[in-house]
């Protein structure tokens, strides 16, 4: 029982690919390749949430300074009936004093100009409010929304440069697999040879092929994540502190993602070797 | 059964010259034919074109009942699986062993492990192998790997037995015993071509001949 075992067992390998493509040099390089996917997955899912919170919570607030003999609530008025304003609201000088306090001392008779805090919903047209900014003489619109739109273009830009460093690393892997199953072939010709002359349809030599690689390629991707998420938690509670002033959260990372990369190392790896070797079979008679 | 029309046969990398030019004939179900001629006569050639592992330059070659030119890529496979091949350097897989090797024709047909194994089991007892059967190829001598490749060619009961100077590297003893194999496949109704450049076989044991001689055949019959 156990020597049929053992036959069956080694008649899965018929091409040798055990010792052909062994499990060392390929899932290491494969697992390095995981390891920077998983900084680029985290990275692009890092700035794609970072610049959905500034658009959310940040772009649509806006400052608005009137002289200080101008009447407030005139303005306000005009402002709360422009499309898409939220909100508008004066901030008290009381506020506006403990605010410069830090920076000017206590001053109670230096003359303080009005500020409305004014709130736009999402995709307003600015257009109406700069409008009515230049009917107020000394009225200044301070665009808090400029600095957060070019944050949210650098946030944006990081997203897509990562998702781009994603493909790249995509690409490297697979031309990893093609050397090794190149290699295979290589180590292997005589016997795919004989394979093929006793009558093994391609698509079952490069199954062989193809299942072996896919296995090496899981297997070192899922090696690169056991590095990769101790450091990405790392870096999580190194940055949030500083990006969005609180503490980590496990679901900060992107896990969906990350445990999809095995999968996807596994498929770049089942793909290129089926490719590379129905394309080396097909010069056969 | 197997019939060449005309067929030549060119090399790409032979400078163009043809290995094989004009040749004719045709083998009868259940026969067995002697291929004759000096080393580069194009024995090899002529076999490999009937293995399947050469296409022909010209001229129509059938096997089996199938004209390979006409044949597409996706039914070779199965063509080439009811052809039995025994190559002058054995050509076994020095990984696998005894058993494995003579099994691999069944592993590729899909056979389950059951029932190869008693089959393979059979057929390394005809070869006088059983004994053998866990041994990697590379401890047997010259003659016992010829048998090897010889079971491995017949496991799977091929309706063609093309052997390629099977006894080319063997003493008189295994040679012998080589062909008294070869014949019992014939006996039990395979079509049998065996590619020698030994006049004493063909002597020996008479059966119908094609001789070649550069490259075309000379005598039939």
């Amino acid at each position: 029982m156990a020597e049929a075992r053992l036959r069956q067992l080694r008649g899965r390998d018929p091409l040798g690919l055990r010792r052909a493509l062994a499990d060392r040099l390929l899932p290491a390089l494969v697992g390095a390749m995981a390891l920077l996917a998983a900084l680029a997955l985290a990275g692009a899912d890092g700035a794609g949430r970072l610049a959905e919170r500034w658009q959310q919570g940040e772009a649509g607030q806006l400052l608005m300074q009137l002289p200080r003999e101008t009447p407030v609530e005139p303005v306000l008025a005009r402002l709360a009936a422009l499309p898409g304003v939220a909100s508008v609201a004066a901030v008290p000088e009381e506020r506006l004093r403990q605010l410069l306090a830090p920076w000017l001392g206590e001053v109670p008779d230096l003359p303080l100009p009005h500020m409305i805090a004014i709130t736009l919903r999402m995709e307003t047209d600015q257009i109406p409010l700069l409008e009515v900014v230049q009917t107020i003489p000394g009225a200044q619109l301070e665009l808090r929304s400029e600095a957060v739109r070019l944050a949210m273009r650098l946030a944006e830009g990081l997203r897509a440069l990562s998702l781009a460093m994603l493909g790249i690393i995509g690409l490297v892997a697979a031309a990893l697999v093609a050397v090794a199953t190149r290699a295979g072939i290589a180590a292997r010709r005589d016997t795919i040879l004989i394979l093929h002359e006793l009558g093994a349809r391609d698509g079952d030599i490069a199954g062989r092929f193809a299942r072996r690689l896919a296995w090496l390629c899981a297997l070192g991707a899922s090696g690169g994540l056991a590095f990769a998420i101790p450091a990405l938690w790392y870096l999580a509670m190194q940055a949030l502190p500083v990006v969005l002033a609180r503490d980590a959260q496990p679901d900060d990372l992107p896990w969906a993602w990350l445990a999809l990369l095995p999968a996807a190392a596994a498929l770049i790896g089942w793909g290129t070797a089926l490719v590379t070797l129905r394309a080396w079979l097909r010069r056969l008679p | 059964m197997v019939r060449f029309s005309q067929v030549g046969l060119r090399y790409p990398e032979g400078g163009g010259a043809w290995a094989l030019t004009g040749i004719d004939f045709a083998l009868a179900p259940g026969s067995f034919t002697w291929l004759l001629g000096a080393s580069g006569a194009g024995k090899s050639s002529l076999l490999g074109l009937m293995h399947l592992s050469l296409r022909a330059t010209e001229g129509e070659v059938e096997v089996l009942d199938s004209r390979i030119a006409r044949l597409q890529r996706r039914g070779f496979p199965a063509l080439r699986r009811r052809i039995g091949v025994v190559f002058q350097d054995y050509r076994l897989l020095p990984h696998l062993s005894v058993f494995e090797n003579a099994a691999l024709p069944l592993r590729i047909q899909g056979m389950t492990e059951a029932r190869l194994t008693a089959d393979v089991r059979e057929i390394l007892r005809w070869v006088g192998l059983l004994e053998r059967a866990e041994s990697p190829p590379t401890t047997l001598s010259g003659g016992e790997q010829q048998r090897l490749a010889l079971a491995r060619a017949v496991v799977a009961r091929p309706a063609l037995l093309v052997a390629d100077e099977p006894t080319g590297n063997l003493d008189a003893a295994q040679a012998r015993r080589v062909i008294a194999l070869l014949r019992e496949m014939h006996r039990l109704g395979t079509t049998v071509i065996v590619a020698t450049h030994s006049e004493a076989l063909p002597e020996e044991y008479p059966a119908p001949t094609l001789r070649l001689e550069a490259g075309r055949l000379v005598s039939h019959g």
